[in-house]
């Protein structure tokens, strides 16, 4: 009997899953686990143009990204959001999006439009850069470090978290930046003398800033690999708000993290998917990204919030690569990381 | 496999010619799940990544095979697998007879809490691991405290005993819930007669109550060892990345990058490793003895003897250190609201409105997880207990392997499985594309084998010579199975149930890949405040962690004081 009824059931929803029809358009927009938006806001859109938005969630940057282009003949949305510059290469490649060109882009500055074709839209910015423990600095009457070559310097052993760049981005945008800085022919020796001056490694954002980092956690550690939105974070998340942020951001260490949107090559609504795109640029949208994913807009008419204009500064001269060089040579200076700092 | 003969032999006959026939029905449910859940989702995925180009390439075998970092990581994996079990086991055994066969005030509470560390979100577990294992420790003070200025300090995180502590950690349930399930239904009175008959309390344990228990023991060392085999979280972060298992590697190759034909000769290396595995445990399981198994309360009983005081102190010590003291970690942070302790992070959480789109309400989340989880003990119960039936009623080859069959899925990489589903059941005839159904379906792919586990033991030892006695006084198969059978299976499928249920809460396994738009759970939530900075987000984090494991401690109680047949609470 149960197991006639639950075949029943199986059998019903398949069914079910197979005619869901869109009447009304929906979109499905593909995107990371850090995603969100205000329920309003998107209603708002949706009241305006008639298209409904389902938000769908699966994993982090990378595993969205490659479920995209495993399923690219049977797709799973219409959008995706969250690829940013360390794996763009790859889904231009995979040549998993189309492209449009929105009239938003007008106010979004040059350098965050990576892609001349425009198969991919800038919607936020969010630098990845060392965070510090301002009241550990001023306990021990120590210096914040200001330059990445300072890190080996024997005063700030066993002072740094960073995370394993083969299963973390921000992990991956902070060896990228140690790129940038020492060359190519330099980075694996500057991670020997990190090594040497006992940095830690965790596999993921989370375990390093919340199993490691002082000003977080119990851990020991003063400085942590985080984003330059943290500060705000932690000031917004606190109660009572303090006047001044908890941690810091050491400015010349940043790597320039830009997330973008793409409308998947096969959608059935190009035309609501190029609306969504625009409303993504819209001031609505943009000024409700810094709350909702603690990263900064990328259009220039958007007003940031009280305890990002205070506590939050957008890095000036980031370190950048370009996303095709990064594309090409991501797996083999991993793989030296890895046999350098790991075995 | 259908056949009618002529009415030649009717009275032998009937049932011998009915049994493929039978046994085809009671497999078909559990070989269509299978099927279609696991072989041809692992199998396209593997294939997919093998035929790069669409035609089958094996030098990517080849490339993987001669990495002498491959076979470094292989062995690594399957040692700390080993030493995790048998530690697991070392410390599981006894804790199961304390909780199965002492009585004391507490204990089935106790036994429900005992699963608790099984459903939590391993990077939840591992910060926790993280303060006792430091340097700011317990230990370390009371070291510090016994020895003053010279007093060693231990650190054991990013070691390998942080690994095999946290496998032990989270698999003891798996220990006590399989052994103990059995032990409870042994017939105190063998040992007992041992006793009269002279042989120590050792003896008698060794050479009568150890040969009977050695298929649950089994089960419970099969699960244990498959579940750490595929260890990923626990490695990852209680290890370091300095050390990874093969389920790292894949995760890596799948995830980041999109590596697939090397993810599938490692998935391909995964299933060779558990298939060899599964077939020395069936070795060992099929030497099951049959026994008069006696049912309910009537073997527990309270400590007798100072002895048995002491073993159930040195038990209940091996819980609180092992098991209470980092889930009271956790409890500690979640009511730690900056200076002093109070209710700030339930009250924040509790607060919570679905203003945004992602917003994870706390009532939904628990009615999401309660939801899926009883979808999937159902799923679970219904294809384990067809496949167990057949495994020890069923004629033919299908009936031997079914039971083996169904737990490679525990061993198979999470990522394999969760990709395989993405690119094969999302068309067609069987499109699940963001289906709710992929949830509880994934994880009753995992909680399967639990149930087969727990009630084959059981169904082994069921004295046939009782069924025999009721069909002579005429019973028929049902009320033989009603009478017999479901009294003293009952209390398995209650424990496979609710470590069906555990499971799912849990959401292990392929379900971290399976997109959802609107069933948020409590593991969600947990990562989702997990993922941001700030002190009220790691607390709301710590709360929700706590309302999860008051959520399943209460449910597996609840479990287990349910009535099945005739059998009363145990």
């Amino acid at each position: 009997m149960r197991s006639r009824t639950m075949l029943l059931l199986l059998g019903a929803a398949l069914t079910l899953a197979a005619c869901a029809e869109d009447d009304p358009v929906t979109l499905r927009l593909l995107t990371h686990d850090s995603f969100d938006v205000t329920t309003e806001v998107l209603e708002g859109f949706t009241a305006e143009t008639d298209i409904e938005v389902e938000v769908i969630p699966s994993g982090d940057a990378g595993t969205v990204l490659n479920q995209a282009i495993l399923t690219q003949d049977s797709p799973q949305g219409d959008l995706l959001f969250g690829v940013d510059n360390t794996f763009l290469s790859r889904a231009l490649d995979a040549e998993l999006f189309q492209s449009y060109r929105s009239p938003r882009l007008d106010v979004v500055p040059e350098r965050f439009q990576l892609d001349p074709e425009h198969r991919v839209t800038p919607v936020d910015v969010g630098d990845v850069c060392l965070n510090y423990d301002v009241a550990f600095f001023e306990e021990q009457d120590l210096p914040v470090p200001e330059d990445l070559e300072d890190l080996t310097d024997e005063v700030y052993r066993g002072a740094l978290a960073v995370q394993n760049p083969a299963t973390s981005s921000p992990g991956l945008a902070f060896l990228l930046a140690t790129i940038e800085r020492f060359g190519e022919d330099g980075y694996l020796d500057f991670w020997e003398r990190l090594r040497d001056n006992e940095v830690v490694v965790t596999d993921g954002w989370s375990e390093a800033y919340y199993g490691e980092f002082s000003a977080a956690s119990d851990g020991d550690r003063p400085l942590v690999v985080s984003y330059a939105s943290s500060p705000p974070a932690e000031v917004f998340f606190a109660d009572p708000q303090p006047d001044e942020a908890p941690t810091g951001v050491i400015e010349g260490s940043c790597f320039r993290q830009i997330e973008f949107v793409g409308i998947l090559a096969t959608t059935e609504h190009p035309d609501a998917a190029q609306r969504f795109v625009d409303f993504m640029l819209s001031p609505t949208f943009q000024e409700d990204i810094p709350l909702q994913m603690f990263v900064f807009p990328v259009v220039e008419d958007a007003e940031l919030p009280e305890v990002f204009v205070e506590h939050a500064e957008l890095p000036e001269e980031p370190f950048e690569l370009d996303p095709f060089v990064i594309g090409e040579n991501r797996e083999d200076w991993i793989d030296a990381w890895t046999r350098t700092v790991l075995r | 496999m259908t056949t009618t003969s002529g009415g030649a032999t009717r009275i032998g006959g009937l049932t011998r010619e009915r049994g493929p026939v039978v046994t085809a029905a009671l497999l078909a449910i559990p070989l269509v799940f299978l099927g279609l859940f696991f072989v041809w989702p692992v199998a396209t995925i593997v294939l997919t990544g093998l035929r790069p180009e669409g035609v089958l390439d094996l030098g990517a075998l080849w490339r993987v095979l001669q990495d002498p970092t491959v076979g470094g990581v292989a062995w690594f994996t399957l040692w700390q697998a080993v030493v995790s079990t048998l530690l697991t086991l070392a410390l599981g055994i006894p804790g199961a007879y304390a909780l199965s066969r002492l009585e004391f005030r507490g204990r089935g509470v106790l036994r429900a809490a005992v699963t608790v560390p099984f459903v939590l979100p391993t990077v939840v577990v591992a910060s926790a691991f993280l303060a006792l294992l430091g340097p700011p420790s317990p230990l370390n003070t009371l070291l510090g405290g016994l020895f003053g200025e010279v007093a060693p300090t231990i650190d054991l995180r990013r070691t390998v005993t942080a690994i095999l502590i946290a496998h032990a950690f989270f698999n003891y349930a798996v220990v006590v819930r399989t052994v103990g399930g059995l032990w409870s239904l042994l017939d105190p009175r063998l040992e007992d007669a041992a006793r009269v008959m002279g042989a120590s309390r050792w003896r008698a344990f060794r050479e009568v109550s150890l040969p009977l228990l050695r298929p649950a023991i089994a089960s419970a060392a099969a699960i244990v060892f498959l579940f750490t085999f595929t260890s990923f979280g626990v490695v990852l972060i209680l290890g370091g990345p300095a050390r990874a298992t093969i389920e790292v590697e894949i995760h890596r190759a799948t995830t980041q990058l999109l590596d697939l034909p090397l993810a599938s000769v490692l998935a391909l290396l995964q299933l060779v490793a558990v298939v060899s595995a599964l077939f020395v445990y069936g070795r060992l399981q099929r030497r099951a003895t049959r026994q008069p198994l006696v049912a309910g309360d009537q073997t527990v009983r309270p400590p007798r003897t100072r002895g048995e005081r002491l073993f159930l102190s040195a038990n209940l010590t091996v819980m609180a250190v092992l098991l209470a003291a980092p889930l009271l970690v956790l409890v500690e942070r979640s009511l730690d609201v900056g200076e002093g302790y109070g209710f700030g992070h339930y009250r924040t959480l509790f607060a919570t409105t679905a203003d945004t789109i992602l917003a994870v309400p706390p009532w939904v989340a628990i009615r999401n997880s309660i939801g899926f989880a009883v979808a999937a003990t159902v799923v679970a119960v219904v294809v384990g207990a067809l496949a167990a039936t057949a495994a020890v009623t069923g004629r033919g080859p299908l009936a031997r392997v079914v039971d083996g069959a169904l737990m490679v899925p525990l061993g198979t990489s999470a990522v394999t499985i969760g990709f395989g589903f993405l690119i094969t059941l999302n068309r067609p005839p069987v499109d699940l594309r963001g289906s709710p159904l992929l949830i509880p379906l994934a994880q009753a792919l995992i909680a399967t084998p639990f149930v087969v586990r727990t009630l084959l033991p059981v169904l082994r030892s069921i004295d046939e010579r009782l069924r025999e006695a009721a069909a002579t006084l005429g019973a028929t198969p049902r009320r033989i199975w009603q009478e017999v059978d479901l009294p003293i299976v009952g209390r398995a499928l209650l424990v496979a149930a609710g470590f069906s249920f555990a499971i799912a809460v849990g959401e292990f396994g392929a379900t971290v890949f399976v997109a959802r738009a609107q069933f948020p759970t409590m593991p969600v939530a947990i990562f989702r405040f997990l993922g941001r900075p700030g002190a009220a987000n790691f607390g709301q984090a710590m709360a929700m962690s706590t309302i999860l494991m008051v959520v399943t401690a209460s449910a597996l109680l609840l479990i287990d004081r349910l009535r099945v047949g005739q059998v009363g609470r145990f």
